[in-house]
């Protein structure tokens, strides 16, 4: 199982805890699922409201490794800030990064992420950073300190799956060792074990289980894809060609 | 003095963050802090001044992606 910062976590699924039907459907989600680590965020709380002592509550029962957010952050400032007092709540050095550079593709701007990623690696945090698959800006966050990147498959929500399968297979030949996460952009089992086959880590989503009829049902269908997906590449696949070849033998057919 | 909290102004006697918590029914929550865009961490909430014009930020756990 993939390895985050010296630490093992028990599942390929890393699974958001937003837009679910009811705080319940979310336990399901991630008892069916298995999933190891979940996302979480912080938003404003008004005074007597207590609603997040109630969803931390909740969280806790899962038993999972928690993983604070930046979403939503615009600037190298307001993610630095975020990530300290998400250090505080949540007890934990773990973050993953938003730096968003574009609000109509939630796509990250990598500018302020390097920035953000080496300010917050300096603090002494386990930076998570949610990036683009572009090798060089890849590069670049991993001097800045990251060790482990989170490429998106496809834009914030949208379910497009692996957008740029040359990138995303290029990126994981240039880091062989390095832990690579596909984040954000899922829809369907079959890509998350696209991820796998291509030799990714884990993958970890939101909306695509959230936001389906039976959020535990397409839960465990991301687990049981990731398994299978991940079974195809350690088993060393075949290559593909161009032209048919019988599997049944030629030698001793008869002559009819 | 007025200051802003969570981005709507506010009339307050409060006379360090500390004391803004306990004023607004913050007590004892798990919350996180921030004065005009810094963290502020619990063990030096107060210690913290508040001058008129601050902006403060009172987070707590949420749901998230």
């Amino acid at each position: 199982m993939p390895v985050f910062y010296e630490t093992e976590v028990t599942s390929r699924l890393m699974l958001g805890t937003a837009q679910y039907p009811s705080p319940a459907i979310l336990a399901q989600a991630f008892r069916r699922s298995g999933a190891g680590v979940a996302t979480v965020s912080l938003r404003r709380e008004a005074g007597g409201e207590r609603a997040g002592q109630a969803f931390w509550d909740m969280i806790r029962e899962l038993g999972v490794h928690v993983l604070p957010n930046t979403a939503g952050c615009h600037s190298v400032r307001e993610a630095v800030t975020t990530a300290q007092m998400a250090r505080e709540l949540f007890d934990t050095n773990w973050i993953k990064l938003e730096v968003i550079g574009n609000a109509d593709t939630l796509q990250p701007d990598p500018f302020g992420l390097v920035e953000a990623a080496r300010i917050l690696t300096d603090e002494g945090f386990a930076v998570f950073p949610y990036c683009t698959e572009d090798l060089v800006l890849c590069e670049r966050l991993i001097e800045a300190g990251c060790r482990v990147l989170m490429p998106w498959g496809a834009p914030i929500g949208t379910g497009l799956g692996l957008n740029n399968i040359y990138g995303l297979r290029s990126l994981r030949a240039h880091f062989p060792d390095l832990p690579l996460v596909i984040d954000a952009g899922l829809g369907l089992p079959s890509q998350a074990a696209q991820a796998m086959e291509l030799g990714y880590d884990a993958v970890l989503l939101n909306t695509a289980v959230a936001r389906a009829g039976d959020p535990a049902a397409m839960a465990e269908g991301f687990a049981r894809a990731l398994e299978a997906g991940r079974l195809g590449f350690e088993a060393d696949p075949m290559e593909p060609r161009d032209m048919a070849a019988p599997s049944t033998p030629v030698f001793g057919k008869a002559v009819l | 003095m007025k200051i802003t909290v969570n981005g709507t102004p506010r009339e307050t006697g409060a006379a360090t963050l500390a004391a803004l918590l306990e004023e607004l029914g913050h007590g004892g929550a798990k919350v996180a802090t921030a004065v005009n865009e810094g963290f502020v961490p619990a063990a030096q909430r107060a210690a913290t001044p508040l001058r008129d014009g601050d902006r403060v930020e009172i987070v707590a756990p949420r749901q998230g992606g």
